[in-house]
């Protein structure tokens, strides 16, 4: 019986690297595309954490607000891109997606994991935290967590965006991307997005960003071909 | 014998209350703690009136001391059986001998201290003072300048986004008097020169006090507050609130920063970049 859950466990783990590590020959087909901004987007303002002094020297220069994080090429970052139709539920993988606590900011600003997948939250900072998710569909919680404390351990059943913020520290926020399938990702820097391992079929990809909203579009993926789809969203000033 | 014993215990009980009285009054005669400096105009008139306070709290105490002293010594034993001796007049004279006292002790500090209070609570700021808007929040203090155009801009609740760095709930995108506003999380202020400083509350109550400038006021929510004050003294000082306010309120602060008008000019104008 516990060789059979060590064994099951392997095994999700294996399709979790094989969504990552996607080889040249992927079993299924690929989307891939950029997500880009135009317009003007809004200047992100410095935090002032002089409030706290322990986070504040944790940085020469302040950080600013990631609200809206663009990278060269007009590209957009922390848009998450996944299948919102067309794909089976999938069941949560074995580990745990981490969010952290450093420096009074969240790593990363956007955090995607599945369905009943375990949720970790840690806190780095030399001072307490309380970090209160506000969802519309789950079950609202927050918890304090003082310097020190072991990881608080959550999940989450029902698939949905949830905005996080610190009820300690006000300038805090950052995001849960509660998703039904495996198939997802974040960008980066470049803005750009791979979804692998795709079975023949047809999909609906969205691309969702805190501010700007969402964007969807369908794709029909026959054998192992690779499609292109880009997102571009408008950029406000303010 | 007890009627001895007793009488010796009253005069030691005695001579005991009088070293305690003594003993109590001596570090504040010597000034052993000391109020922290004064770094505004007003200031020196709040602690005349602590020390006026102090010196008239502390004569009666050692006034007190010394009578029940002197009671203690002179009525201590007794003989059993020997008649009790009231106060001339009886209880009721004694009452109302109190209540004169007392009332003419607490309405004389009112009066006496009313012009401190005055200047700070009943005067308005000068026409000329520096308007900054503070919030508070659960839990950190925000301050708004008005920026290169003088204008505060309009506070929308609903607009208020803290995540991206929104506290005051500012419109900028239909505002324009809201663009160029100056959010932070100091208070930066210039030496010698008056702040009118508009207290907004967003949440709960909260309360502004900085010990160095002699004041201390509650932020009430739905009442706009304000209080005036001058700076004499360039410095960082500590910001704090003195109202419960909920869990992290062990934690609310922020820093006073007084500048000299040269270093807050430039201040102003690489916060508005």
């Amino acid at each position: 019986m516990k060789a059979m859950r060590v064994g099951l466990g392997a095994l999700v783990s294996l399709a979790a690297a094989g969504v990552v590590l996607a080889g040249p020959k992927p079993p299924g087909g690929t989307i891939s595309g950029k997500v880009t901004y135009e317009g003007t987007p809004a200047k992100m303002k410095p935090i002032d954490m002089s409030k706290e002094p322990s986070c504040a020297k944790m940085y020469t220069t302040p950080p600013v607000a990631e609200t809206v994080v663009t990278g060269p090429g007009n590209s957009l970052q922390d848009v998450v891109v996944y299948i919102s139709a067309g794909a089976p539920d999938d069941a949560a993988p074995a580990t745990a997606a981490v969010f952290t606590q450093k420096g009074c900011r969240y790593i990363p600003h956007v955090l995607a994991f599945q369905v009943n997948q375990e949720l970790k939250i840690v806190n780095e900072d030399q001072t307490s935290h309380n970090i209160h998710p506000l969802p519309k569909l789950n079950r609202e919680w927050n918890k304090s967590q003082p310097p020190g404390t072991p990881a608080i351990s959550e999940k989450y059943d029902k698939a949905e965006f949830i905005p996080v913020k610190c009820n300690v520290h006000p300038w805090m926020h950052g995001n849960f991307a509660v998703m039904k399938n495996r198939h997802f990702a974040i960008t980066v820097d470049g803005g750009s997005f791979t979804l692998a391992n795709l079975p023949p079929g047809k999909y609906t990809v969205t691309a969702w960003h805190e501010s700007y909203g969402d964007q969807s579009q369908e794709v029909t993926i026959s054998g192992s071909e690779t499609k292109t789809v880009n997102f571009t969203f408008k950029a406000k000033p303010y | 014998m007890g009627g001895h014993r007793r009488g010796a215990m009253g005069k030691i009980l005695a001579v005991v209350i009088v070293i305690i009285g003594l003993a109590s009054a001596y570090p504040i005669l010597k000034n052993q703690y000391p109020l922290p400096e004064d770094i505004s105009t007003h200031g020196h008139l709040i602690d005349d009136q602590l020390n006026d306070t102090m010196m008239e709290a502390g004569i009666s105490f050692v006034g007190a001391q010394l009578l029940l002293a002197y009671f203690l010594w002179t009525f201590s034993g007794r003989k059993p059986g020997s008649p009790l001796k009231d106060f001339p007049g009886g209880a009721k004279v004694l009452v109302i001998f109190a209540f004169v006292i007392v009332g003419t002790e607490v309405i004389a500090l009112g009066a006496f201290g009313q012009k401190a209070w005055a200047s700070v609570y009943f005067t308005s700021a000068r026409a000329d003072s520096l308007q900054i808007q503070a919030q508070a929040e659960q839990f950190a203090f925000y301050f708004r300048y008005a920026g290169p155009d003088g204008k505060f801009g309009m506070i929308h609740p609903e607009k208020i986004d803290e995540g991206n760095q929104n506290y005051f709930g500012l419109d900028p995108e239909n505002d324009v008097a809201a663009r160029d506003d100056i959010v932070s999380g100091e208070l930066v202020v210039p030496m010698s020169k008056e702040i009118h400083l508009m207290l907004h509350g967003k949440d709960v109550g909260h309360s502004f006090y900085v010990r160095e400038l002699r004041i201390q006021q509650d932020f009430v929510p739905g009442l706009d507050l304000s209080v005036h004050f001058t700076a004499t003294k360039v410095g960082k000082y500590e910001i704090v609130c003195t109202q419960l306010c909920g869990l992290g309120h062990y934690n609310m602060k922020a820093y006073l920063n007084v500048m000299s008008q040269v270093d807050f000019d430039a201040w102003l104008k690489q916060q508005s970049q």
